[in-house]
């Protein structure tokens, strides 16, 4: 069964439609991987799922009960976390802090919560009482993703999470991104660094102008070459 | 008797719509037009009646005067003194964010009001400069017409700049500031432009309302009088809109003046002090015009632009 | 020498006045994002709701002081329910025109409860103390001991408890607070509560240290913009540095200016942060 599954959305800014009957849909433990050329609208459909975006026509269903259109806030208790991809951080806030804020939606102890991120991103433990403004590129998309596991999602969606890193800290991400799945997380997440992604991807989806193109296992995306040529550089 | 004393206060009345109805005119050029928040108004009103004050008045005892200059050349005057005053005002301000230029401006008004009422050498302090005369001896009936004259004047200007190429960048400027910067326009002149156009407007409204009450003193140019006034004015009337600029001053003045019919009614143990009642209903009429018509009586209309078509 | 000293004790004392209005102002600012001009009234209405207290049941100032601010917190709440919630979502700078109305709402309210003249808190001459050559009044040491433990009082608000570090989220990064499930409203009225509460604090402070007026508020207006400008928008540690830096620059510029110019100094040095480091002294939000 599927843990969130969009149907035929149609969404977008000021009555213009950048999705046109758009299907993703992401399964319980899987990993799917959204690429696409620029302005394909692959942040677009996530920030439609999430509720940031006004879904004109269509549905999101998650985990069964219909929740299009709600709230971000509905989103989050409801244990969906969004990553956006840029100021995705509180910078004026600690390390620590902005974890704690990730919980404020959610009721209950969050200690055993943090213990799981610290374990995740050992290095946010070691520097948690560090403004978060001041980190390194790699260091706030940890914390970013810090802040979206605290709400203890079933779902994580991950908006470019390595736009701007280094080689090596992409790899480093991806690698993190995995583990973060291996939880048990359903990850969702648009990428420019495709390759790296569909390696470690469940299932990928190619969006181009809004639209459906391909859709298949992370491997098997790899190996098409009409998808190879147009979106992987050759 | 009564219908003469009504006659009077009538006169009294337009004089000083027409006068705030030029400030108004001043105001939409920079809100209306170009999206400047000056909330400090009551600057260049000072400026323009100050100038005007010193330049046509005669021997003046202890403070810069003596002059004696003919009425229109005062209220030249009050404009020419106007553009250096506005031009380093908009040099440091025009191009600061919305909230810090009504801070900025605000802040500029009440240093030029400290500078009045500090620099009595110049002007007098406290007391003020007295025997502003009105041309050519005319009573207020008189100087009705000169006023609507000057309104008339300033209406068809502020009008034809609106309809005008350089209005439309204005617009473009307040609409979307980086589109028009990508269109190759340079924003900071073309804000400089309207900042300084609409300061030298209120600057004449300034030296014709010296001239009408015969007194300048700092008290006139508080922030209540001065600025807020005005701005209830344009907001009523329809920012954007200079009919509805000018409509918004009539309407304006006749609640206010309504406000002190009001005042006299309810009884002053009740209300303590009637000025502040009035202030307080003024205050509170805008409240409700921001939250149920925020767009004014007459709401903007945009002139079409080139090769489109009027809808009729 | 010495004259510099009494300046700068001068300075402290009013920068600590400043700081309690410019920290509510730039959380303000920096969580609604709008310049609110009826600050400083609100400080006013503050101190005449502590004059209140203190004739009618005859308190001390000091006493009548969290009745002031609970009741200034209550006002300012109720204003943002009835007339800016309602315009929120319009334009930001109606919210500025219509902070503006209120301001001039309030002092005439003001006027019409209680009267447009000088007021005390208590009258009476107090005997100032003579340190060597420095004058020091025993009212300055408590303005200056209230300031400094509502300060505390707001530190450990802002960094310990949650609400505390929601609304310094949300003054950082609003989109990603709605995306983390910060409750938006509920953040924005307690801002409006604890602004409401300093300022009142510091109409208190001000009224002990000079008089009542309904304009005492208004007068401080500018400065206490200038200090949240210096010290960076939605930075409330910022707007404490930068109300003593303001409030010492404007007492020790009498040194060399007179002393009617003091406002000028605040907006000076305001106008020179705008151009030369607009973000503040500490990077501000907006």
């Amino acid at each position: 069964m599927s843990l969130i599954h969009a149907e035929g959305l149609y969404a977008g800014y000021g009555g213009v439609d950048i999705l046109r009957n758009t299907h993703l849909r992401v399964g319980a433990d899987e990993i799917v991987v959204i690429v696409g050329p620029n302005g394909a609208g692959k942040s677009t459909a996530m920030k439609a799922m999430f509720g940031l975006v006004p879904v004109r026509a269509g549905t999101v269903t998650y985990r069964g009960e219909d929740i299009t259109n709600r709230p971000p806030e509905r989103m989050v208790t409801r244990g969906i976390a969004y990553v956006p991809q840029e100021a995705n951080i509180f910078p004026s806030l600690s390390v620590l802090e902005n974890l704690e804020l990730g919980a404020y939606a959610i009721p209950g102890d969050m200690s055993p919560r943090l213990e799981k991120v610290f374990e995740i991103f050992p290095r946010l433990r070691e520097r948690r009482h560090q403004q978060a403004g001041v980190m390194s590129g790699g260091e706030r998309q940890m914390v970013a993703m810090g802040r979206a596991l605290m709400v203890d999602p079933h779902l994580l969606m991950l908006d470019e999470p390595t736009a701007g890193l280094s080689p090596r800290l992409i790899d480093e991400t991806i690698e993190r991104i995995r583990e973060v799945n291996q939880l048990g997380i359903g990850v969702l997440m648009v990428e420019q660094n495709a390759r790296q992604a569909l390696a470690v991807a469940d299932r990928g989806y190619v969006l181009a102008t809004g639209e459906n193109r391909h859709e298949d296992s992370g491997p098997a995306l790899l190996a098409n070459p009409e998808v190879a040529e147009m979106f992987l550089g050759g | 008797m009564e219908l003469a004393g009504l006659g009077a206060y009538l006169l009294f009345f337009l004089n000083l719509v027409g006068i705030y109805a030029i400030m108004a005119l001043g105001l939409n050029m920079q809100w209306g037009m170009t999206g400047q928040f000056n909330i400090g108004i009551a600057g260049f009103f000072a400026v323009g009646a100050y100038t005007t004050a010193i330049l046509t008045t005669g021997p003046a005892d202890g403070w810069l005067g003596g002059f004696d200059l003919p009425f229109l050349l005062g209220l030249a005057g009050s404009i020419i003194v106007c553009v250096p005053v506005a031009w380093v005002v908009g040099r440091i301000t025009a191009n600061l964010r919305t909230d810090y230029l009504a801070i900025a401006t605000i802040g500029i008004a009440e240093i030029i009001r400290l500078f009045f009422l500090n620099e009595g050498w110049l002007s007098n302090g406290t007391r003020g400069i007295p025997g502003i005369q009105k041309p050519l001896d005319l009573g207020n009936g008189g100087y009705l017409l000169i006023v609507l004259a000057f309104v008339a004047i300033t209406y068809l200007l502020v009008e034809v700049a609106r309809r005008s190429p350089w209005g439309r960048v204005l617009r473009a400027i307040r609409d979307n500031e980086p589109a028009t910067a990508a269109a190759g326009k340079d924003i900071a002149r073309f804000r400089l432009e309207a900042f300084v156009v609409g300061s030298c407007i209120m600057a004449l409204g300034g030296g014709l309302y010296a001239h009408f009450v015969g007194f300048v003193s700092p008290e006139a140019f508080r922030p209540l009088y001065g600025t807020f006034l005005v701005w209830v004015m344009l907001i009523a009337g329809g920012s954007g809109n200079n009919l509805g600029a000018m409509l918004g001053a009539l309407v304006v003045w006749i609640i206010w003046s309504s406000t002190e019919v009001l005042a006299d009614l309810v009884p002053t143990a009740l209300i303590g002090s009637e000025s502040a009642f009035r202030v307080f209903l003024i205050g509170v009429l805008l409240q409700v015009i921001l939250v149920s018509r925020p767009q004014g009586l007459l709401p903007e209309r945009r002139p079409p632009m080139p090769g489109e078509r009027r809808r009729s | 020498m010495i004259e510099v000293i009494q300046l700068l004790i001068n300075g402290i004392l009013l920068g600590s006045i400043l700081a309690l209005g410019a920290v509510g102002a730039t959380m303000i600012f920096g969580v609604l994002r709008f310049a609110h001009f009826a600050h400083g009234d609100f400080m006013a209405v503050g101190a005449y709701f502590a004059l209140t207290v203190v004739t009618v049941f005859n308190l001390p100032v000091l006493a009548a002081l969290p009745v002031a601010m609970a009741g200034t917190a209550a006002l300012a709440v109720a204003i943002d329910q009835v007339v800016y919630k309602r315009i929120r979502r319009v334009q930001p700078v109606i919210l500025l025109i219509s902070s503006f109305a209120t301001a001039l709402v309030l002092r005439s309210a003001i006027q019409m409860i209680w009267g447009s003249s000088n007021q005390v808190y208590e009258t009476g001459i107090q005997l100032p103390w003579r340190i060597g050559p420095l004058t020091l009044k025993p009212d300055h040491l408590l303005i200056f001991a209230a300031a400094a433990g509502l300060v505390l009082m707001v530190h450990l608000f802002l960094t310990r408890t949650r609400m505390g570090k929601a609304m310094r989220a949300m003054s950082d990064n609003m989109d990603l607070a709605l995306i983390t499930g910060i409750p938006a409203d509920r953040v924005i009225m307690w801002t409006w509560a604890i602004g409401g509460a300093l300022a009142a604090a510091a109409g208190v402070l001000l009224g002990m240290d000079t008089r009542l007026h309904p304009v005492m508020g208004w007068t401080l207006l500018l400065p206490i913009f200038a200090a949240t400008i210096l010290g960076g928008i939605g930075r409330p540690y910022g707007a404490i540095l930068g109300g003593l830096v303001i409030g010492c620059a404007m007492e020790l510029s009498t040194l060399i200016i007179p002393g009617s110019y003091k406002p000028a100094v605040a907006f000076a040095i305001m106008v020179l942060t705008l151009i030369f480091r607009p973000q503040g002294i500490i990077k501000g939000a907006v």
